[in-house]
């Protein structure tokens, strides 16, 4: 097939930035469109020309590095799958594809594609864990935990950090991000204790990083990459709401 | 030859551990904020011993290359972790999980470290629970577990097929919590480009941020290197695209011993390369093979497709071989087993260059609901990069570079030969000896962060003469220079060649010649063709961009750089080695019935390279291995 990519190109978030065209052929639809981006840069770089910069790492669609906006859409067309699993196929023969970096108020610039995402990490860093040191936990099956809640605890614990749900909200909010954390660790006997405690704070640690509120418009879920749904921005606003009324967990 | 010593403590076996660290020196709750580690890498090992660590008291700075440090590549195992809690009443133990991965590596690895994390490993555990990693549970709300390659228990615990992800968000939490704290800073986007080494002992890092380009200089008492494998080196691997070897490299051209560089392991079941695009190869879970059944028509150029054949017309190789462990049987043995089949001209798929992992027998007994919450994600993942139905006829699987069991030379402690220099994970030469069993890694990772090194550093800062050191020293400004002058030496080359392709020459020299089997001719071949690709890079590499920006271009090429050299040097191991071995394989020693040969004689030991000085070539130093506890014998899976 024969594509053509039309790609944002800013050398660093001092200088203005702009769209590039760059066309190929032979393109082989079973090529990832990061395979194809790959092929442009060693092009470019045997052309002496800067190559494209873009993050990612295991192209298994689990690390979270990747993230692009094709044609509109953080991660691309295709449901349930990360930019980096996207398979050529899902493009038509001379299409012409838009890639764009995640843009949002709390994910800065660094060049071309990538963004900073360590907003993320600070939420992260406000309450995503149960507070246990080395050495302290007891035997494994002392507390039992349900099979049940155990596999809705992973669904949402599948979050892999890659920040579209920002990205694809109107209002910037992370609250699909803190919502599946809450949910995983609330679900969970070992996350009771700073249950009350971990919704106040990650939801006021999203709010100082300036992502912004929900409002339930659902775009979040529909770009998630593992499919994590809007029932776990119902566990964060309860819980968050249990919390701000005194409770001390719900 | 010269013997290097691992430090290990006396005693019986069972309690080597319990005993050494009773008597390691601890260092006072109130003198641990005064002193300083640096920790390189946030994957298992590097963020649970950054956490606990900074739990401790002491002061931690950890450096990443990616943007956060929940994206490391521990991420991306698949299957579990192993745990001795015998949970299934089946017969488990300490000392079966022990001589299990004693045997796995082919009596190549140490006795007492091999021990010590068998003895570990149920701790690991209770302590990922507590942090509340999800593992799999049973209907009465306890630990599920499965069985894994070379093992006849079912001790392998896991989270669906993503059991790496969720014990790294864990540990990622754990480092979550002491970032809050402030007893640890991670700095992402910083890439380890040399190690300063003060009065022979390691005091800090020159770290590049990938950002800006500025050059920094950390300084600590002590540095942890957990920078993961090397398998890149073969250009396609099932390792992330990242990964790579500078850490451990640019240590061990510092003085570091590499132990066992050419011991390499090759996954039996991964997506089959489709061609030169390719930008990896992909891991379909090792615990595929507890459901699943490998196999490849009876007879050649049967292009049937694979629901068409009938069960007599197919050869389970692997059931027909290892009758014992069929198609769980250790992952070199079955790598090779697949490399014959295709060598027979009964590969399947397009070039042939696969064979097939077939579930429809388990799917009839199981369930299709079964298989989907055992494996749902590789299913998935299967689906996504190959566009086929993994459940419809039969997956094609192939092997592929995977894990290094080589890496830095550490002794009991996990500390180089470096004083200072601490090693985990995958990055040391670890517990695996020859060949790692299946679900080891993250165990191995785990141990090393939560277990042994937080005793094992208090225990060295406790005795350490430690200087003063300032980062306008001879040591730190001489090494800020060099790191300085090679990447201006990179980008003045002016070349034509991309990072990329000389990778790609050098991942095929090596597969071909440094693979599943080896041959004296073939290593001395690819020893010189390696040098002159060497020589090729540094005279036609095309790079473009400057040193003071982000410039992933200058960050491949500073990378494939250091594969050139190490690539050389597992291949003078695998040379210099006449004996077969686990996951290494020489043609010339091979028993009749083409099984691996050991030299027991005059090969257990564990070879552990200097780098050369001045035109010498590098040298082979050994440490020897004793074996106390279980009598050296021919593995046997049959």
């Amino acid at each position: 097939m024969n594509v053509t990519l039309r790609i944002w190109r800013q050398r660093n978030p001092r200088e203005a930035g702009g769209f590039l065209r760059y066309t190929l052929g032979d393109v082989r639809p079973e090529m990832t469109l990061l395979e194809v981006l790959d092929r442009l840069n060693e092009e470019l770089a045997a052309a002496g020309e800067p190559p494209v910069a873009f993050d990612s790492d295991c192209r298994e669609g689990i690390c979270g590095a990747c993230g692009i906006v094709v044609d509109g859409r953080p991660h691309g067309p295709l449901p349930g799958t990360t930019t980096c699993l996207l398979p050529m196929r899902a493009f038509r023969d001379d299409a012409t594809i838009t890639l764009e970096p995640f843009r949002t108020g709390a994910f800065p610039l660094v060049r071309d594609l990538v963004v900073d995402r360590r907003a993320l990490d600070r939420v992260m860093q406000a309450g995503g864990y149960i507070s246990v040191r080395a050495g302290s936990a007891p035997e494994a099956n002392t507390i039992p935990v349900g099979r049940e809640s155990t596999e809705r605890a992973l669904d949402a614990a599948e979050c892999i950090g890659c920040g579209a749900c920002v990205a694809a909200c109107p209002n910037g909010s992370a609250s699909l991000f803190v919502g599946a954390k809450l949910t995983h660790l609330g679900l969970l006997p070992q996350g009771q204790p700073e249950r009350a405690r971990r919704g106040r704070s990650m939801v006021a640690a999203a709010d100082g990083e300036g992502f912004g509120g929900c409002s339930l418009h659902g775009e979040c879920e529909a770009v998630c990459p593992k499919g994590i749904g809007l029932g776990v921005i119902a566990r964060m606003n309860r819980d968050h709401l249990h919390a701000a009324l005194g409770g001390q967990n719900p | 030859m010269t013997a290097l010593d691992p430090r290990v403590p006396s005693g019986p076996l069972e309690t080597r551990w319990t005993r050494h660290r009773d008597e390691l020196a601890l260092m006072g709750p109130t003198r641990r904020r005064f002193h300083s580690v640096l920790v390189i890498g946030a994957g298992l090992a590097g963020a649970s011993a950054a956490a606990t660590l900074s739990e401790l008291g002491y002061r931690v700075r950890c450096l990443v290359f990616h943007d956060s440090p929940r994206r490391a590549h521990s991420v991306a195992a698949q299957g579990g972790i192993n745990a001795a809690k015998n949970y299934q009443n089946d017969g488990d133990s300490v000392g079966r999980l022990f001589h299990e991965t004693l045997e796995g590596g082919d009596f190549r690895s140490r006795e007492s470290s091999v021990y010590r994390l068998a003895e570990l490993s149920a701790r690991i555990i209770d302590h990922a629970v507590a942090q509340g990693v999800p593992f799999a549970r049973e209907y009465g709300g306890h630990l599920a577990s499965r069985s894994f390659g070379g093992t006849l228990v079912s001790r392998t615990f896991y989270a669906r097929g993503q059991t790496g992800q969720q014990l790294l968000l864990g540990a990622y939490g754990a480092l979550a919590k002491e970032e809050a704290a402030g007893g640890v800073t991670v700095l992402p986007r910083r890439e380890m480009l040399d190690l300063i080494v003060v009065d022979g002992r390691a005091r800090g890092v020159i770290a590049r941020d990938l950002v800006t380009g500025a050059l920094e200089t950390h300084l600590a008492d002590a540095v942890v290197l957990a920078t993961g494998g090397y398998a890149n080196a073969y250009y396609l691997s099932t390792n992330a695209k990242a990964s790579n070897a500078t850490a451990i490299w640019r240590a061990h051209r510092r003085g570091a011993a590499f132990a066992n560089p050419g011991f390499v392991q090759f996954h039996p079941t991964c997506l089959p390369a489709a061609g030169e695009h390719q930008a990896k190869t992909t891991l379909m879970s090792e615990s595929l093979r507890n459901d699943g059944r490998l196999w490849v028509p009876a007879r050649m150029g049967d292009t049937r497709r694979p629901q068409d054949i009938p069960e007599a017309e197919r050869d389970y190789f692997l059931e027909r071989r290892y009758p014992r462990f069929g198609n769980l049987v250790p992952r070199d043995l079955g790598s090779r087993a697949c490399k014959a089949m295709l060598e027979d001209g009964r590969g399947v798929g397009p070039g042939e260059k696969a064979v097939y992992l077939d579930l429809t027998e388990a799917a009839g007994r199981l369930g299709m609901d079964v298989l989907r919450e055992r494996y749902g994600n590789l299913f998935e993942l299967y689906r996504h990069i190959t566009g086929d139905d993994p459940l419809r006829g039969a997956m094609r699987i192939a092997p592929a570079a995977h894990y290094t069991m080589g890496g830095l030379w550490v002794d009991y402690d996990l500390m180089s030969n470096l004083p200072g220099l601490f090693v985990i994970g995958e990055a040391n030469f670890s517990d695996h000896g020859a060949n790692r069993l299946g679900a080891s890694a993250l165990m191995q990772g785990l141990a090393d962060g939560y277990f042994i090194l937080p005793y094992t550093l208090a225990g060295y800062l406790a005795g350490a003469p430690l200087v003063a050191v300032d980062a306008d020293g001879p040591e730190a400004r001489g090494a800020l220079a060099q790191v300085g002058a090679r990447l201006e030496r990179l980008l003045a080359i002016g070349g034509r060649r991309t990072a990329g392709d000389f990778h790609r020459a050098l991942g095929g020299l090596l597969w071909n010649h440094c693979g599943l089997e080896r041959s004296r001719e073939g290593l001395e071949k690819a020893i010189d063709e390696v040098a002159a690709l060497r020589e090729a890079f540094w005279k036609d590499l095309a790079l473009p961009g400057g040193a003071t920006e982000l410039n992933q271009e200058l960050e491949r090429a500073d990378r494939v750089a250091d594969f050139l050299e190490l690539g050389e040097l597992m291949c003078r191991d695998a040379l210099a080695r006449e004996e077969s071995c686990g996951c290494h394989f020489r043609m010339e020693h091979q028993t009749s019935d083409g099984e691996a040969l050991r030299d027991d004689a005059r090969f257990a030991h564990v070879a552990a390279w200097m780098p050369g000085e001045q035109g010498r070539g590098p040298e082979r130093l050994i440490e020897p291995l004793h074996f106390a506890s279980l009598a050296l014998h021919e593995r046997s899976y049959k």
